[in-house]
This record gives C-alpha cells, structure tokens and sequence, in this order.
C-alpha cells in the first residue's frame, strides 16, 4: 500500500500516534512510510536493506515519538550518509482536564486551545457542565471528577495537565487525590492561601503524604498579578508551560542564556 | 504538518497544486522545531511557517520553482552566509527544510 496524505491526515485527526518516514536525500528522494500505531506500516522503499533498517528505525521513532533526521549507505549501512532520511513523529495532542465549570473556567478552556491542547471540561453539576457554556472545548463531561479519572486517568502523562478549579473541599480533595494516582504532569488547583491550607490538610487526612502534595501547584498559576479569568488562564498555562520545561519564569530581559530550551 | 491539514485538505478539494516545506533539522538557535511546515498553492497563497519570518518568502520562490519543476530537495538557510544580502535567520541557528510537492 503506497503512503498518501490521505491516510496521514485521517490518523492526525483521529489522535492517533503516526510516523511519516521522507527520504530527503540521496536516491528514491520523496519516498516514504508511514506508521500508525496498531496498523501495519504503509509504503516500501527501493532497497530492501534499506527498507528493513530504516523501518526498524521507523518502529522505535513511533514508540518515542520522536522527530529526528539520520543518514544511512544506500542498502541501509549503518556507518554511510548517503541516503538522509526523515522520521517526523505526530504525537497525539497533549491533554487538559479542568474539573469545576465555572467562569475561570472558560477562559481556560480558550487559551489550552490556543496553545494545542484537548480539553475536557469535567463537572458533576448538569446545569454548569454544558457544551454552550464551552463551546471551545473537545469535550464536556457530566461527572464526578475522580470517577472521570477512575476511566480516563491511566492515559495520562507527562504531557497532560489537570487544573482543578471547583474550590469546593466536596469536589476537589476526590479529584486531587484521583489526579495524584496518575502520572500526569501538572496538577494545579485554584484557591486562595487559606483555601490552599484547609485543602492540604483535609488531604493529609485522607492519608496524602507530604512528598505527594509537593506535586501540586498550588495556589495555581505564575505570579502575574493576574486578576480576570482571562489573565488567570494565562498565568496558569503559563506555569504549565513552565513546569514542563523546568524553567522558573522570570522575564526574559532579567536574565542571561539561551532563548529556546534546548 | 498537523496544523496545516485543513487549509491543504481545502486546497486539494479546489484541485490546486500545492508544494509543502517541512522543518527537518536546527542547527543552533532557531524559532521552529522539526515538523514546523509550511505550505504553499500554486497561486501564491501562503499557510504555516517555518522560522520566526525571516526566511518565508525565500521558501515561496523556492516552492513556486518547485512546482513547476516537480524536483523535491532539501534547503538550507543559515546566518554565516558571506553574501549580508543572502537570507537568513537573524538568531544565528541554521534550518534545513524539505520542500516537496504535495502529490501523495
């Protein structure tokens, strides 16, 4: 089977991991493969000692999902660049979950969108929790936010996010506790000093152990002085901008060093 | 190319003949990452970008050639060019891009 956009884009769409293979240089140069996870791999490259290696190759990038170039001999030699080739990993978006619909939320909910995430808006309250409230987002879930997680929660990883915005003990000590149990990369929780200190310690109650609280950002966000929902949206994505780089997010202008992390 | 498909899916639609450069490989400091791609119709309309718009018209008469030549090949824009009229980027990295027909 010969490797179209077609294929490409239906995979991209659907959230599915995919690999497009593209020889760049040397003989065969626009030949391709694609891989999408769970589906045999299309396309076939001039060589078979080449296809073999470079499939392989292909395979490994898919799992990783990485992006990177690399050089082999024109049968697939391991220690020859005259056949450049490129692996370009389409990783499915990362995602958000927000538990709590409220006005924060919304605003949320369009700057995730703008950075490229998949947002799923979670809460137990019908009225609240409704598609015209966020027409924005990829998904709005009727439920109790732990027992969303209790489905979803496995799926997640460094690359997510949960921000927990309900503010209510009731909602959010279950949904923190469900968040804590994956391996989701950011966890942040709106509230005031004072909310953020009852809320700790009705965790601790609940037997959540200081090492695990430590993996909670809260109050949530950068300190921006932010005041509307919209600013709030934006000192949190950026945090989360921030945390997964591992940058501590000081201007740019009061510091030295490279711009992009490498 | 992920946030090029619905503008390349329209023009595919509308029959027009569409070249696609893709970011392969940085050297250095450079605005966009692998995968960053932009695309190019055969009137001249522009969708995504490849640098922080330092070398995007280059890439346009690159990918207009290509389309009437039909010949894929890898293009390199770096700041240690010795011609200061040549392009390109202006935060010292070098970018390697492929640019190819979208007839697959």
């Amino acid at each position: 089977m010969d490797v179209t956009f077609d294929a490409l884009r239906d995979a991209v769409v659907a959230h599915r991991p995919a690999l497009l293979v593209t020889l760049i240089d040397g003989p065969g140069t626009g030949d391709k493969l694609l891989l999408v996870e769970a589906e045999p791999p299309a396309g076939q490259l001039a060589d078979p000692g080449l296809h073999r290696v470079v499939l392989r190759d292909a395979e490994a990038s898919l799992a990783a999902g990485a992006t990177s170039v690399r050089r082999y001999g024109e049968q697939g030699q391991a220690n020859e660049d005259t056949v450049t080739v490129f692996f370009e990993a389409y990783a499915p978006p990362p995602r958000l979950v927000i538990f709590g619909a409220v006005d924060f939320t919304a605003a949320l909910v369009r700057v995730a969108k703008v950075l490229g995430y998949r947002v799923t808006v979670c809460d137990a309250r019908e009225v609240f929790a409704t598609r015209a409230r966020f027409p924005l987002a990829d998904e709005v879930v009727v439920s109790w936010p732990h027992r969303y997680l209790a489905e979803v929660g496995s799926s997640l990883g460094p690359r997510d996010a949960v921000c927990v915005l309900t503010h209510d003990v009731k909602f959010d000590v279950p949904a923190i506790q469900a968040a804590l149990a994956t391996e989701v990369g950011y966890l942040g929780a709106m509230g005031s000093r004072r909310t953020t200190e009852q809320r700790a310690a009705r965790l601790r109650a609940e037997g959540v152990s200081d090492e695990q609280l430590k993996r909670i950002m809260a109050p949530i966000g950068l300190d921006l002085g932010a005041r509307t929902p919209e600013e709030t949206a934006v000192a949190i994505c950026a945090e989360i901008i921030a945390r997964r780089t591992g940058r501590t997010a000081p201007s740019l202008r009061d510091r030295a060093g490279p711009i992009h992390p490498g | 190319m992920r946030e090029l498909m619905k503008d390349l899916d329209r023009w595919r639609r509308q029959g027009k003949r569409i070249v696609v450069a893709r970011v392969v490989d940085i050297e250095g400091s450079g605005p966009r990452e692998p995968g960053a791609a932009m695309a190019v119709s055969e009137d001249g309309e522009v969708v995504g970008s490849v640098s922080g718009g330092c070398v995007e018209s280059a890439v346009v008469s690159e990918a207009l050639e290509i389309l009437a030549n039909g010949e894929r090949h890898v293009v390199s824009f770096g700041y240690s060019d010795d011609d200061a009229f040549a392009v390109g980027l202006t935060c010292g990295g070098t970018v390697h891009l492929f640019l190819e027909p979208l007839d697959w």
